[in-house]
């Protein structure tokens, strides 16, 4: 019921954008959704406030010939002590079906701001981080990762 | 669940900055996958870690199906004493899997 109703609307949709042909409008359909939804998810964690670039790394490869497992790192430069440090690193993904990945949590006794995992993206796309520091202003980096192989089921 | 694993040093020099490493294996089921049967397969996820030192958590991560399947995450802590790591795995169902580790502070 819910699979009709989604592919339902999904149709009317792509009749409405590109009419003559379906299959090439699906993923451009599919694409600026899910990175709308990413953005609103970042403005509400920072709560309008605009993050800057730099002091925040995140280690992502350009290619990815696996979506089922990709390894990310990020790494603030911060002093990590009770007055300077980071609170909280938010991953963002842009293209998969839920904007965040992980949110790594941070203290003064964590000693470096800094954290690996392995992800999943379901096709080429942008990943974002965004540190959260002790003084309440926020980092953020953006790689895109290329993906052959896409890893969220499909 | 399974027995996590663990790499943590034995023992660290006092203030070190250490890298632990941790891997549990879990199916990490995204809710966004069909099965066999064309159905939904149901999400079920460990989407909480925490690490904790001698009581204190100093590092934790809130996971999304996003996460791969066998999450591996891998951080850092500052040691000042000797003690032990208590790390917790939650998962969708409430489900708990705990782990820990010890370690000495060498006199340098």
């Amino acid at each position: 019921m819910l699979t009709d109703l989604s592919r339902r609307s999904a149709l009317k949709a792509t009749g409405l954008v590109a009419g003559a042909s379906i299959l090439p409008a699906l993923p451009a359909l599919a694409a600026p959704d899910t990175v709308a939804v990413a953005m609103d998810a970042i403005k509400k964690l920072t709560g309008g406030k605009e993050p800057v670039k730099g002091k925040i790394k995140l280690n992502l490869p350009q290619i990815a010939e696996n979506g089922n497992t990709v390894p990310l790192g990020v790494t603030v430069d911060s002093p990590m002590t009770v007055d300077s440090h980071v609170e909280e690193i938010t991953v963002f993904v842009t293209k998969n079906p839920l904007p965040i990945a992980i949110a790594f949590l941070f203290t003064p006794e964590s000693g470096k701001a800094e954290a690996s995992t392995h992800i999943r993206l379901a096709g080429t796309q942008d990943v974002i981080a965004v540190a959260k520091m002790s003084d309440g202003t926020f980092c953020i980096d953006t790689k895109n990762c290329k993906v052959t192989i896409g890893g969220c089921g499909g | 669940m399974s027995v996590p694993r663990l790499r943590v040093p034995k023992t660290a020099k006092k203030g070190e900055v250490i890298t632990i490493k941790s891997l549990i294996e879990h199916p990490m089921e995204s809710g966004f996958r069909k099965g066999p049967d064309g159905k939904m397969v149901p999400r079920m996820i460990i989407n909480k870690f925490t690490a904790s030192f001698n009581g204190k958590q100093f590092f934790g991560a809130n996971i999304q199906p996003s996460v791969s399947a066998n999450p591996y995450i891998e951080f850092d802590a500052k040691i000042d004493a000797d003690g032990t790591f208590d790390f917790a795995w939650t998962d969708d169902k409430g489900v708990v899997t705990k782990a820990q580790a010890k370690i000495t502070v060498a006199a340098a």
